[in-house]
């Protein structure tokens, strides 16, 4: 509970506009920079047509390289247990776009942020969602 | 979480505070009493205005006798329901979303959630003298009072004698043609001023009505006596002896009389307590909501024209109710989002019914116009069709707008007959080894033998790959093994009489060429299309490649095409090879090895002003490491200045074609190695395969280009040239074996393209062209026959497709360099896009940088930045200057 009063006491506009929904190739990664943070955006098509935005880190936790936005996305599972992926351009392990967990090597995990879209603008949190694992 | 309320009548009320007594604040409010049947809400509603929340749109009737009262909105007085407290002539001051307050005069209320519904105010272009007695903007019922006010005063006294004697009438003047311009105008009219209403575009209503229906609409207007200037741009107001305004000034200098002004020139979002508040603010005003009216802070939504929804704000009261009914949803636990506003119209203005509907401007591809005219009536019809002249796509009605009743819910839908029945006045009417020994080291990263991947099979029970690397380790590093160990389990498999999947991945139920015959048979040449009907889900980082690889093979576009874009690997999706550090390194095409002094020269001075470190590579070119994303444009720039093209060192495509000096100087060569070799390379470049593909040429027996380690090897004879094929080196290292003997150079040239057009057509993802030779049914012998004796009749075919191949080569990196939308993906980051990746370090080795380890980078060791790099600025606000669509 402790981490949602800290995140309460944010200002608002501790959100930080990063880009337009309109420059991110759908399934294909960028890196923005939030307050010295570097953040991998991913643009993904839902089934039913609507867009979602994940972020998570870009640095690749087993190469220590800011690649993950150079990943390859995919989806692991089907139906209710599908999860939306990125590939690592570097070893190629493979991490959960929603919880950031590598599913490949659980020794790495990517710190996940949350985004809020409106009016075409990709707005991101500077502050990573803590791991649920951690809350929990 | 304190987003989300328990709801239930047991729970003690939670407060909304509303911003703002117009129109959509009503609705919301009256929305909410009505639907919140658990009592779950008390309401307080802060009025600016002294008055109840009144209908802002029918203000001019305020002209036709309606009372202020009158156009109080509702039947019912909120006030009257206890859950209301309705703050009359009480004005915000301050919001505070984190603790939850807003500040009025009269103190501070505390709330659990807030809508801002602060509207609009009218904008007042700033024109030297807009502030003169006499001049008004047209919004809030006080506006009108004063409005009507001035002018009868002016009527009554002696303000417009001149020279005391002669009697003119009053004069107004209208700033803007728009909707509400024309309903000031109207109202003037009605007063019995001498109206002109002056329209900066070339049409009035310019955002509702096309050309012909503008045109239409001014003979109307003017038919009854008001003046209409377009393409006119005001200058000044000018006031006469009284201080008051006396006259209007234009751009082009004309003076018009002016005893009255109304300024109808747009609106403005009253986003100034949002501003404060610190909440996000839209390029053009307005508070930035997500598609639930939601703020970016909790509990705040905005809804009206302060809200700034999908990128815009709204300046009509239709999107304004719908957002305050998403709210109201919102707070009583629904999940309603704002479907989009439907712009369409119909008014009567100065007695002339104006419709506007759907695309009224015909902005759909190939859409067809349907008009109708009729100068004399002063009727102006469009109709705007698809290109099959079969669904309505909108249309704009001017004079006879009985039409738009009909219409208006045809939108989308065939009409079923002939437009011009509408339009009349009468019309009514929508991948062999298997034998390898046991003690063979597969996996040399985790020394798993060969022996370890057959047991997990037969003692373990391993029935797939994945079983097979998480029991025996094997493939989990650098993954180069991985195709043998897929063919040792699948050969155990086979012996234990298990039926083996051959599927890609756990996407496609294929292999690779079955997956190759779908895709060149179907037609398919779209990822979402080929996934959607022969694979499922999203796809991952093996299919997707493969995918790209076929597509390419096929000879679909440029490999930064937005749909092949996000199939492909980094490598080949920004045309360089990715290292340990994120950044790449650059190989250009050297064909054969042969280079010119001045192209050398050219190379070198490239690495030296990007500080890229440089090695000869075993394909006889020059790779340059440690080129940043956002640098490969400009590096490539003075690449192909210099002449250079891509070398695809990145690619599962062809690599080099290496050769011996050959005839030309050697006193062994028999034949001229390296022009062969170069017409090779020229010929193959670009060419996409399931594995990289590298070529041999050497000019005598000597076989100095060491081309039987290369997937072809070309060796000189004296009696031509001597066919290899098959080998490599690397992981598992052939030689290759000897195809075809004494070839001329023509037939030397057609077997080759037929031999690998073959193998990228039917081989197993990252199969090699020695594996593949070797599990084709029948062997090198088979496939000679295939493709010396067209045994299968493909030869043609296969023919035609290196010729397609060849006939559309073009440097990938060329065209990436003419294509601005091309160049914008190769940023480190997209919200700055000159700033380089800060956590890159180096350090000096042997004269050139190279990356720091880890170690050196703890240890505070010297470390250096790029030339470059030091001028950059990383640490400035990389947020600033990002751009809002």
């Amino acid at each position: 509970m402790t981490e949602t009063v800290e995140q309460g006491q944010q200002p608002p506009n501790a959100w930080v506009a990063v880009c337009t929904k309109r420059q991110l190739i759908p399934e294909r990664g960028v890196a923005v920079l939030v307050k010295d943070q570097q953040v991998a955006l991913f643009r993904v098509t839902a089934p039913d047509g609507s867009d979602f935005v994940y972020a998570v880190g870009h640095k690749d936790p087993f190469s220590d390289a800011n690649v993950i936005a150079r990943g390859i996305v995919g989806s692991v599972g089907a139906g209710e247990e599908l999860r939306d992926t990125v590939a690592s351009p570097m070893y190629k392990h493979v991490f959960d776009l929603a919880t950031g967990e590598c599913l490949t090597d659980p020794a790495g995990r990517l710190p996940v942020y949350r985004t809020w879209i409106a009016g075409g603008v990709v707005y991101i949190h500077p502050v990573p969602i803590a791991p649920p694992a951690l809350v929990a | 979480m304190s987003s989300t309320h328990p709801l239930g009548s047991q729970s003690a009320p939670r407060r909304l505070c509303v911003v703002g007594g117009g129109m959509v604040a009503h609705r919301l409010v009256e929305a909410l009493l009505d639907r919140d049947t658990d009592k779950a809400w008390e309401v307080d509603l802060f009025c600016e205005e002294p008055m109840a929340p009144y209908d802002r749109v029918a203000l001019t009737s305020y002209f036709s006798g309606k009372t202020p009262a009158d156009l109080v909105l509702g039947d019912e007085d909120l006030a009257a329901d206890p859950r209301v407290s309705v703050h009359l002539g009480s004005t915000v001051t301050a919001i505070d979303p984190a603790g939850r307050k807003v500040t009025t005069e009269e103190g501070v209320t505390a709330w659990d959630a807030l809508v801002l519904a602060t509207g609009s105010s009218a904008f007042v272009p700033p024109v030297t003298g807009c502030d003169l007695p006499g001049a008004f903007v047209y919004r809030t019922v006080q506006d009108v009072r004063d409005l009507e006010a001035w002018v009868e005063r002016l009527q009554e006294g002696a303000a417009v004698f001149e020279g005391g004697r002669d009697v003119r009438p009053v004069t107004g003047v209208v700033v803007g043609g728009g909707l509400l311009g024309l309903e000031a105008a109207g109202a003037l009219h009605g007063m019995g001023v001498a109206t002109t209403v002056v329209e900066f575009a070339d049409r009035l209503m310019p955002l509702q009505v096309d050309e012909g229906g503008g045109a239409s609409l001014r003979r109307i207007v003017e038919g009854m006596g008001v003046q209409v200037l377009t393409s006119t741009a005001s200058a000044a107001l000018h006031a006469g002896e009284s201080g008051a305004v006396r006259s209007m000034e234009f751009a082009d200098g004309s003076i018009v009389d002016a005893d009255v002004v109304v300024f109808a020139t747009g609106v403005r979002p009253r986003d100034e307590l949002a501003r404060a508040a610190g909440l996000v603010i839209g390029e053009r005003g307005g508070v930035v909501v997500d598609d639930s009216c939601l703020t970016v802070a909790e509990d705040v939504y905005a809804v009206g024209e302060v809200a700034c929804i999908q990128g815009r704000t709204w300046g009509l009261v239709g999107p304004g109710n719908t957002m305050a009914e998403v709210v109201v949803d919102r707070l009583l636990g629904g999940g309603a989002t704002f479907p989009g506003a439907d712009t369409s119209t119909k008014l009567k203005l100065l007695g002339v019914d104006v419709a506007s509907f759907g695309d009224a401007f015909a902005e759909a591809p190939g859409s067809l116009e349907v008009t109708y005219a009729d100068p004399v009536a002063g009727v102006y019809k469009k109709l705007v069709m698809s290109d099959d002249a079969k669904t309505l796509l909108g249309g704009v009605l001017v004079g006879d707008a009985s039409a738009y009743a009909s219409l208006r819910p045809m939108l989308g839908a065939e009409l079923g007959s002939d437009p011009n029945a509408w339009l009349l006045p009468e019309g009514s009417g929508a991948p062999v080894m298997g034998d390898l020994p046991d003690a063979a080291n597969v996996c040399s990263c985790n020394n798993v033998t060969a022996g370890t991947i057959r047991c997990s099979v037969t003692d373990e029970g391993c029935t797939d790959l994945a079983g097979v690397k998480a029991c025996t380790k094997a493939g989990t590093s650098c993954g180069s093994c991985l195709p043998l160990v897929k063919k040792l389990m699948t050969t155990e498999l086979e012996k234990a009489g298990v039926t083996v999947s051959n599927a890609l991945c756990e996407h496609f139920e294929f292999s690779r060429a079955q997956l190759f015959d779908i895709i060149s048979v179907t037609g398919l040449r779209n990822f979402s299309e080929i996934i959607s009907s022969h694979g499922t889900g999203r796809g991952c980082d093996i299919c997707r490649p493969v995918v790209a690889s076929i597509l390419s093979s096929l000879g679909t576009g440029h490999v930064m095409d937005t749909d092949l874009a996000r199939l492909q690997d980094t490598n080949d999706h920004v045309m360089a090879n990715l290292q340990k550090d994120g950044t790449y390194s650059v190989v250009p095409r050297v064909p054969a090895g042969e280079i010119t002094p001045a192209g050398l020269i050219a190379i070198g001075q490239v690495a030296a002003d990007f500080g890229l470190y440089t090695k000869i590579t075993g394909g006889q070119r020059i790779d340059l490491f440690g080129a940043r994303l956002e640098q490969l444009p400009e590096i490539w720039k003075r690449l192909v200045e210099a002449g250079f093209e891509s070398g695809h060192a990145y690619g599962k495509s062809l690599r080099t074609v290496k050769s011996c000096v050959g005839s030309t100087w050697c006193r062994y060569g028999v034949q001229d190695s390296v022009g062969m070799a170069i017409d090779l390379e020229l010929r193959y470049r670009g060419l996409r395969s399931p594995h990289k593909l590298k070529l041999g040429v050497s000019g005598c027996a000597r076989e100095c280009a060491e081309a039987r380690g290369k997937d072809v090897g070309v060796i000189a004879t004296d009696n031509g040239w001597n066919l290899y094929v098959g080998g490599n080196g690397g992981f598992t290292p052939r030689h290759a074996q000897l195809f075809a003997e004494d070839l001329d150079t023509e037939t030397l040239v057609r077997t080759i393209d037929r031999f690998l057009m073959y193998y990228v057509r039917t081989a197993d993802r990252l199969q090699r062209t020695a594996p593949w030779v070797e599990a084709h049914e029948g062997g090198i012998d088979a496939i000679r026959e295939v493709i010396m004796e067209d045994s299968l009749g493909i030869c043609a075919d296969l023919d035609a497709a290196m010729e397609s191949h060849v006939d559309n080569y073009r440097d990938e990196w060329a065209a990436t360099l003419a294509d601005p939308a091309k160049l914008s993906q190769f940023v480190s980051f997209i919200n700055a896009p000159d700033a380089g990746d800060p956590d890159l370090t180096y350090v000096e080795e042997r004269g050139q940088r190279r990356p720091a380890t880890a170690e050196e980078r703890e240890s505070g060791a010297p470390i250096i930045a790029g030339p470059r790099l030091a001028t950059r600025t990383w640490e400035s606000d990389a947020t600033e200057g990002m751009v809002h669509s």
